[in-house]
């Protein structure tokens, strides 16, 4: 891997199209500013090692006989699960949900 | 015309040519597979990506507006350029499906859509780039909070 110092406001050029500049930096955090042609797509590497991996999982877990989505909600509904509030993530903070229920 | 296939879920199966599906790039992770074959389920709203390749590699997909009916796939034009796709008219989307062992925990990844050209047969997987749609949306829930109209 080839490894470069560069100060604030200094860049480096991949190819003649590509520039990578130190914005600023601040603690352990850098800033990046990409210069780029439209056709070559920048992600955050961990976007990107999400969807792989979920790819694969996915792929792993599929199982040969799908269930069924209605009678699923159906099991689901009466029991009175609260699903999270809107607006958060999937997964997100399961405190908003768990402190509606306590009142009931 | 028609051709044999081996599938995941159901065996031996005949397909129609325009079932076939190409992906110049693989999917991620699978980036060495290109043929597929999109199927029905016995199961709807599912439909299966059957690899053509490996017969053991088949994704569970789903009509991400069946239970997200405000999605979009908010992709880059140039992914959408580079597999010819000029309108929505052009347009499948489909998202991937993680179903575990609770099958009420299934989830669905908006955030790298799969979009496929319907007059081509074209496909790719592409990364959204809003910020709202993660890899990991629970089907059953999102789906329970569009039907009580919150």
């Amino acid at each position: 891997m080839l490894i470069l110092a560069r100060r604030i406001g200094e860049s480096i050029m991949i190819g003649d199209q590509i520039e990578i500049s130190v914005v600023d930096i601040k603690g352990d955090q850098v800033k990046l500013g990409i210069n780029a042609p439209p056709q070559v797509k920048v992600y955050r590497r961990e976007v990107y090692t999400a969807i792989q991996e979920e790819n694969r999982a996915a792929a792993a877990a599929a199982p040969k006989s799908l269930p069924r989505i209605e009678g699923l909600l159906e099991k689901k509904s009466p029991s009175g699960a609260q699903p999270p509030p809107r607006g958060l993530p999937p997964g997100g903070s399961a405190s908003g949900s768990g402190s509606s229920q306590s009142g009931s | 015309m028609t051709m044999k296939i081996r599938t995941k879920p159901y065996g031996e199966l005949e397909i129609e040519e325009r079932q076939r599906l190409i992906f110049p790039r693989g999917i991620f992770g699978f980036e060495e597979l290109r043929e597929f074959a999109l199927l029905d389920s016995a199961q709807p709203p599912f439909y299966w990506l059957q690899s053509l390749q490996r017969m053991e590699i088949a994704f569970v997909l789903i009509d991400p507006l069946f239970f997200r009916a405000d999605y979009t796939p908010d992709v880059d034009p140039a992914e959408l350029r580079e597999i010819e796709i000029k309108g929505p008219e052009d347009m499948l989307v489909f998202a991937i499906v993680t179903i575990p062992e609770d099958s009420s925990r299934m989830t669905a990844n908006l955030q790298g859509p799969l979009l496929i050209n319907r007059r081509t047969s074209v496909g790719r997987q592409s990364i959204s780039t809003n910020p709202r749609w993660g890899v990991r949306h629970t089907i059953l829930e999102e789906l329970a909070l569009a039907r009580r109209g919150a």
